[in-house]
């Protein structure tokens, strides 16, 4: 395993806005037909970091590697171009589009000659019903349905699909479930299991331990920008990475807290009564 | 049959349809219009077009999240600068309309230019523009001039194509409106650039990064409404022998209304050329149909101003259709 060249890797990135650090110190890997799960509370600087990851900020020190060689993006464009997509939470970026069409935004295939060249509707619809199928979400049958009218699950799946379609070698899965019930989010993990079957390099950036620990191989704790923890599968319990993602406070001790507070706060009102 | 009605509602155009049924309906009962009288009459269908040309290209700009409102200015520009060139220094009519499109492609260039270089909304940089241009024509009607009408006299073959009557009532420009939403409607809704458009009023930021030129989309759009103007502007002189420094003010709020009722989401990313077209036919039938009725014609703003409520109260709940919208087409089959 060891030998193995990751696909994506961070070398001691750092990123600053002005004068105020976001990032610090990071170094992560991840490589084809794994899921690498980024835990963090709000504020802990997913956003930035995945931002960093796209191609949408630089860093300021440290170095990005492909497949073993340093590079950079300048553009977000670029990083997708060569084989890095993002998902983001709601998924598909335009509810009032047909699946077809959304899938397939500035790839239009069409058929025809010179300027009578007609967007092939039928034939976009039936490659992004068949892609999105073929993630098991079968419900998805009609391509002309608009893409807001889709679950939330559903949206995933769509983005997803159509992210290793168009040959996507890195998945980035921004809170994909933060947002969903807990059926739909067990589809968009069984979709996850799919993508990393298929030998692609998944970075799952979540806050729910659960969702993390049913698809991760690999799993980073991010605390206030930099890297708190990093472990392997079964490395630790559920209860140890909740831990960590609070800020290292247990949270036994957080109870413990909430409890004397409310002691106090009802004391106060009977005193007063 | 059922089936069919669904998918007409879930259209863009669905509420537009509907609104102009009512309309005409409205006015066959309430206000005694003989239904033959009025569709045979061309006032309306004349009305209808030369708004219909500029609301297309307005349309699509909405669709693509943006809104042009120099228009208005752009419509007495045309025929100011057509009326100027030919007319006041009688040069040929051709270098007369080569220079009212020419204006309308150098503005439609500052107001394109400016909306994806800044991030100004392009209400007020239109609003910029509308109000810049007024006072250029104004004022260079005025210096080359001295007036603020001047006279044209156009030769048979500009009458024939851009001022005829046929039949002695109906604009020829009738004609060009059809022709422009035939081809408006193929691009938007069969080529890709359509889906373009589309994904620009839905997500910029998401189209840019799928590959698609938002910045030169948006620029071609800018040109063509305000092209689209002032070549109606330059139709109208020619029609009329004569140009005014006024008027076209009335266009900005038509167009709008006329592309909302139309089906075209004000926030962009959904509407079609078809809805449009049948906007404005409403908006035409309601402002110039009421001429054929009882009602006294001061009641036709309350008339639109509801229509267009009413309208858009539909398109809103189609749209939550289309959004809810399974297909129940395909039978469950083992």
């Amino acid at each position: 395993m060891a030998t193995k060249i990751p696909v994506l890797e961070l070398q001691s990135v750092d990123k600053s806005f002005g004068p105020i650090d976001v990032l610090h110190d990071i170094s992560l890997q991840v490589n084809e037909g794994e899921v690498l799960c980024l835990l963090g509370d709000n504020g802990a600087g997913k956003s930035t970091l995945i931002k960093t990851l796209a191609g949408v900020h630089k860093p300021t020190r440290g170095k990005i590697l492909m497949n073993g060689q340093e590079t950079t993006f300048a553009t977000p464009r670029e990083a997708a171009e060569r084989g890095i997509a993002t998902v983001h939470q709601f998924g598909g970026t335009f509810p009032l589009m047909s699946i077809g069409r959304s899938f397939f935004v500035g790839v239009e295939p069409t058929k025809g000659w010179g300027p009578f060249k007609v967007y092939d509707r039928k034939r976009a619809n039936e490659i992004a019903v068949n892609a999105v199928q073929s993630f098991g979400i079968t419900r998805i049958d009609d391509g002309d349905r608009l893409v807001g009218g889709l679950s939330g699950g559903e949206r995933q799946a769509l983005a997803i699909a159509r992210a290793v379609h168009f040959g996507a070698k890195v998945l980035i899965l921004d809170e994909p479930t933060a947002a969903l019930g807990v059926k739909q989010a067990a589809h968009v993990l069984r979709i996850v299991n799919e993508a990393k079957r298929r030998g692609l390099a998944v970075i799952f950036i979540t806050h729910q331990v659960m969702h993390a620990m049913a698809v991760g191989d690999h799993f980073a704790v991010l605390i206030r920008g930099a890297i708190a923890a990093d472990f392997r599968k079964g490395e630790r319990t559920r209860e140890e990475i909740t831990d960590l993602m609070a800020g290292g406070e247990t949270m036994a001790d957080l109870e413990v807290q909430i409890d004397s507070q409310l002691a106090a706060q009802t004391d106060h009102a009977l005193s007063r009564a | 049959m059922n089936m069919k009605m669904g998918h007409f509602l879930r259209r863009p155009e669905a509420g537009s349809i509907i609104s102009l049924v009512a309309v005409v309906a409205f006015y066959v009962i309430f206000g005694g219009v003989d239904l033959v009288n009025m569709m045979g009459a061309a006032s309306w269908v004349n009305f209808a077009a030369n708004l219909g040309i500029v609301a297309i290209p307005v349309g699509l700009l909405m669709i693509a999240g943006e809104l042009d409102i120099s228009i208005g200015a752009m419509i007495p520009a045309g025929s100011m600068t057509t009326a100027v060139l030919s007319g006041h220094f009688g040069l040929p009519i051709a270098v007369g309309m080569i220079g009212a499109i020419g204006f309308g492609v150098l503005v439609g260039l500052v107001n394109g230019f400016l909306t994806v270089r800044t991030t100004v909304p392009s209400l007020i940089i239109t609003l910029g523009t509308l109000v810049a241009a007024q006072g250029i024509v104004l004022s260079a009607s005025v210096l080359l001039t001295g007036n603020a009408s001047v006279a044209l006299d156009a030769p048979g073959w500009a009458k024939f194509l851009f001022g005829q009557l046929i039949g002695g009532s109906h604009q020829i420009i009738i004609l060009w409106w059809v022709v422009l939403a035939v081809v408006l409607a193929f691009v938007v809704h069969k080529s890709r650039f359509g889906n373009w458009i589309f994904a620009m009023g839905g997500d910029r930021v998401s189209a840019r990064n799928a590959g698609i030129p938002t910045d030169r989309m948006t620029i071609m759009l800018f040109v063509l409404s305000a092209t689209a103007a002032t070549f109606v502007g330059m139709c109208q002189a020619i029609l009329f022998n004569s140009a005014q420094v006024s008027g076209g003010m009335n266009f900005i709020f038509n167009t709008i209304v006329s592309v909302v009722v139309g089906g075209v989401l004000l926030t962009g990313g959904f509407g079609s050329v078809i809805g449009i077209c049948f906007g404005t036919l409403t908006f035409a039938i309601v402002s110039q149909g009421i001429y054929f009725t009882d009602i006294d014609r001061n009641w036709s703003n309350l008339i639109i101003g509801v229509t267009l409520m009413i309208a858009v109260a539909l398109n809103e709940s189609f749209r939550k259709l289309a959004l809810g919208a399974v297909s129940k087409t395909k039978k469950v089959t083992g």
